[in-house]
């Protein structure tokens, strides 16, 4: 492999010739040039075109050869010389501290710095088999953070154990599934509108039901006739998204869920949204009986390039039995102050008098993860709710809400249905949503969600959250703008400011190669 | 520019703003934008105070500070080594941490370089042709696991096969994905914390999706019985699943030259340290099974101007494309915990890798030689070479040994009545002969 010690020798052409001249972006926001490096023509080199060592497992090993492997080849790099490849590469990234990030049904809001400070706290770096008497610090602030969700969605008791939002929503069926096993009764079926997230209608059929996909009704809102027609004996759920996908609350909200529950089915609500409502409404007195939070949606935590985030889970009262293991609670001064959601003893419990305590509650469900969730989200979330407050909270999705309001009202796109709240889905038109969204690219924002949701043609799915200004929405508006007036084949050509030019999708798809081994064979 | 004092401090927005943006819209205050019923509407309050960013931060460390302050001898699926410094500093640049899922490639080449890079190291680990870019963690990529073993059997077998001694959170969290699918979850014996191959073979039947195998085992036992599972796992048409994570990967046998059809395990044994269990997953397989592949894959393409380029790939399998026929429901993953995990093996190279593995075996069998010398204390239980951990016999009841060792300073896992469990690794090194010392009083 490559070894031509030339690690530092490569050209950042940032401006030089590969990037487009500014003349070919209208002087529309905020230019943007991504940084890029490239060495013999190629981009910043993997780690392994820069060295690669092979380390023979020897005869000085403290195992016999017949229990080790044979060699181990990885690159084998200075500090130095990782330092600057990970800092190149992060110059072509974009986060949400580069740009406006409105990607649809994502919640791509500011991630206040100081989480991060709280989450590397040394106290939070414990082993999850300790003692419980050993980590009441932990179990302490999972319970107040269990708590303040409880209070946010209005819902009775609440699991931090889902690592992710798909996993809140895999626990949430899995709840609905053993209430209906516990009642006796054997509902096959989850009803979900044609709206609503692919994970709704994955995790459905991972949890063993088969899928009724709901039409939406002509104004984008749950068909009530049709849902009438889909609910039954064997309904065990509808799972709803509220504010839906293109930003609009179902006012029928109450006569859904009278039909749901008339059927003997559970409520299930989607979080994805809930950065629409906080302080506004709460899913719990909209008769949802089960929930998921996606806290690096709503509370802030990084979205990590994909994750880690959390989607912990929220029960009304009746369903709190089902809760994965082990929950936390405040330990009980009275004994008997269990209520309906009772438990067996845990033989991990400690008999502590005061402080708080793990336990199985009676009819649960199993677990979800092998230990706790991911825990460290869980840290940035409590601190991001803590400094913001009821107020902080409900100003957070007024100016969320304001700025969808706003930047629709800027763009020269059609935004079909409303009123919208913390999101809206625009449409192309005529452009092709994905060649549009390429295009924006050049004028420095990370563009909506494309062609998705279907019941909008050529969509573009658009959340600014709260955390752009006044002065950003206008560039964005102006970004927007810029781009329903080009033409296609400026589309087409897009992206150009970008680190890379329009990869070739199809391309990698049907020639799979997903690692530097599948490099050297091609 | 009046700011507003009680909103939230990240919307940057000023009341003159608020209320220009309010008149563009065309409505007269920001609650005449919620279209809400009034039947549905929280009139009530959170009752959650907004506090300083100071407070928050004295509040959760004083919270976090009840945390007794222990060194911790623990492992059993969660390990700490130490994480270098270059590790926390590149991970935490914004654009990494604050960027999303990598949908848009051409601005986010940086992040997929890094994914594809350890999807690379995760290749060249196990042996195996495909390793996918996170799982949330062990015990989910071992749910997701056995459900494709289901996916790809030619004969209809509903059996999972896993030892007796797996960790009861990870068979938990295997139960829950085997539900929807209706598999069932049946276990063949170990001796000496490996496997029994005789009672392997007696109970694989030709309902048996998939054999489960880990190593080092739950008890840290180095395995040597490997190649008896593939050839058994073959003649009933199930699939060899291996659990390990990339530092004993990096000196055990290679899970491809023991047959291995999938390689599961807690990737994030590098990179992240003691998170209260939070971890990563990893999932790496045959070829042949590419298609089947649970979660998102990073692969190379080639850009508008001819140079190699990187893109999320395969999406087909995916839930936003192709939702209930989707190979799993997974969105959101741990992809900034495998950029830890990548930078922390880039950081060590092959030789620091090798080298830290070597010190697991090292440091388990070293300190159980000097826990054997301890009056009242067995160790090792089991006849075998360990990796990090080990089990020790106690003469006295194991929960009282802990709990004193705790009192002592010093947390250990209690496996039954008179058996305990060390883990020992670079981050408790310092602190081993404290321990001894400490069990030598209260054994």
């Amino acid at each position: 492999m490559s070894d031509d010690g030339d690690v530092t020798g490569g050209d950042a052409d940032a401006g030089g010739d590969a990037h487009a001249d500014e003349s070919d972006v209208p002087a529309a926001g905020t230019l943007y040039d991504q940084a890029r490096w490239t060495d013999n023509g190629q981009y910043e080199p993997l780690l392994s075109e820069k060295d690669s060592t092979t380390v023979e497992i020897g005869d000085d090993s403290p195992l016999p050869d017949d229990l080790t492997r044979d060699s181990v080849e990885l690159p084998g790099l200075a500090e130095p010389d990782l330092a600057r490849h990970y800092t190149r590469l992060s110059g072509m990234n974009y986060g949400v501290d580069s740009g406006p990030f409105p990607l649809g049904s994502c919640t791509m809001k500011y991630n206040p710095k100081f989480t991060e400070a709280v989450a590397a706290s040394p106290d939070a770096a414990v082993h999850p088999d300790r003692s419980t008497r050993s980590v009441q610090g932990t179990l302490e602030l999972q319970a107040d953070l269990q708590d303040y969700l409880g209070r946010i969605g209005g819902m009775d008791a609440v699991t931090l154990q889902p690592p992710a939002g798909a996993a809140g929503e895999f626990t949430g069926i899995r709840i609905a599934s053993a209430y209906h096993e516990a009642n006796g009764e054997d509902r096959s079926e989850v009803i979900i509108p044609d709206s609503a997230h692919g994970t709704n209608f994955a995790t459905a059929a991972m949890a063993g039901f088969d899928v009724v996909e709901l039409p939406s009704a002509e104004d984008g809102r749950v068909d009530l006739e049709a849902l009438e027609a889909a609910v039954g004996d064997d309904t065990a759920a509808l799972m709803l998204t509220n504010p839906n996908t293109l930003g609009l609350f179902e006012r029928d909200i109450e006569a859904i869920a009278d039909l749901v529950h008339d059927a003997g089915g559970l409520l299930y609500y989607d979080g994805a949204n809930l950065n629409a409502l906080l302080g506004r409404a709460r899913p719990g007195d909209m008769g949802f009986d089960v929930m998921h939070y996606n806290v690096h949606k709503t509370f802030a935590t990084p979205h990590g390039g994909g994750g880690p985030g959390a989607g912990p889970v929220g029960v009304v009262e009746e369903l709190a039995p089902f809760l994965p293991t082990p929950h936390v609670r405040e330990r009980a001064e009275r004994s008997s102050a269990t209520g309906s959601s009772g438990e067996r003893g845990d033989p991990r419990a400690q008999s502590d008098a005061s402080g708080y305590e793990r336990y199985e509650p009676e009819q649960s469900i199993g677990k979800v993860h092998g230990f706790a969730g991911n825990w460290l989200v869980s840290v940035r979330a409590y601190a991001y709710i803590a400094r913001l407050g009821d107020a902080g909270l409900a100003d957070a999705s007024a100016k969320a809400v304001l700025n969808a309001n706003y930047l629709a009202n800027q763009i020269d796109y059609e935004v079909p249905y409303g009123p919208f709240h913390h999101e809206f889905v625009a449409s192309a038109g005529e452009q092709d949503a994905a060649d549009a969204a390429k295009r924006m690219l050049d004028y420095g924002v990370h563009p909506p969600t494309t062609k998705w949701p279907e019941i909008v043609d050529e969509a573009l799915m658009t959340e600014p959250t709260e955390a752009e200004p006044r002065g950003t929405l206008d560039d964005l508006a102006a970004a927007f703008n810029a781009v329903a007036a080009e033409d296609d084949a400026t589309l087409e050509a897009a992206p150009e400011r970008t680190a890379a030019r329009r990869i070739d999708q199809v391309g990698a798809a049907r020639n799979p190669r997903l690692s530097w081994h599948a490099l050297d064979d091609s | 520019m009046t700011r507003q004092t009680r909103g939230s401090p990240y919307a940057p927005h000023t009341a003159a703003d608020t209320e220009a943006m309010l008149d563009a819209v065309g409505v007269d205050s920001e609650e005449a934008l919620f279209d809400i019923p009034e039947s549905v509407r929280f009139d009530g309050e959170f009752g959650i105070e907004a506090r300083s960013e100071r407070a928050v931060r004295r509040e959760v460390e004083r919270t976090l500070g009840r945390n007794d302050d222990l060194t911790e001898f623990l492992g059993r699926g969660h390990y700490e080594h130490y994480v270098p410094a270059l590790v926390d500093d590149l991970a935490s640049r914004q654009e990494f941490l604050t960027s999303y899922t990598q949908y848009q490639p051409e601005i986010a080449q940086g992040f997929l370089q890094a994914l594809f890079e350890y999807q690379s190291m995760l290749v060249e680990l196990t042996g195996l042709d495909v390793a996918n870019c996170s799982m949330y963690d062990a015990a989910s990529a071992l749910g997701e696991a056995a459900t494709l073993s289901q996916r790809v059997r030619s004969v209809s077998g509903d059996r999972i096969l896993v030892p007796d001694q797996l960790r009861e959170g990870k068979r938990a969290v295997l139960e829950q994905y085997a539900a929807g699918p209706g598999l069932s979850v049946a276990t063949y014996p170990t001796t000496e914390g490996t496997i029994d191959t005789e009672g392997l073979r007696a109970a694989i039947d030709d309902d048996t999706a998939m054999v489960y195998a880990e190593n080092p085992t739950v008890c840290g036992a180095v395995e040597p019985a490997l190649d008896a599972v593939g050839p058994l796992a073959e003649d009933h048409d199930a699939l060899f699943v291996l659990g390990s994570d990339p530092v004993a990967l990096a000196l055990l046998e290679r899970p491809a030259d023991v047959g291995a059809d999938v390689v599961v395990g807690e990737a994030s044994s590098l990179g992240l340290g003691s998170a209260y269990g939070m971890g990563m997953g990893l999932f790496a397989t045959r070829e042949e099974y590419l298609r089947q592949v649970p979660g998102r894959l990073v692969g190379v393409s080639e850009d508008a101007s001819d140079r190699r380029a990187f893109t999320l790939t395969l999406q087909t399998r995916e839930q936003h494309i192709r939702k209930e026929r989707a190979t799993s429901n997974i969105c959101t993953n741990q992809a900034w915990v495998a950029l830890r995990a990548a930078i922390h093996v880039a950081t060590l190279g092959p030789d620091g890798l090798v080298d830290l593995a070597e010190d697991c075996v090292r440091l388990a069998e070293d300190l159980a030689e000097r826990l054997d010398d301890v009056s009242g204390v067995r160790a090792p239980v089991n006849d075998r070479h360990h990796f990090r951990e080990f089990q020790a016999h106690t003469d006295q009841p194991a929960a009282a040994v802990a709990a004193d060792l705790e009192s002592a300073g010093f947390a250990v896992h209690v496996v039954d009545d008179h058996r305990i469990q060390v883990c020992v690794t670079d981050a408790t090194e310092p602190a081993i002969d404290r321990f001894v010392d400490a069990l030598a009083e209260v054994a």
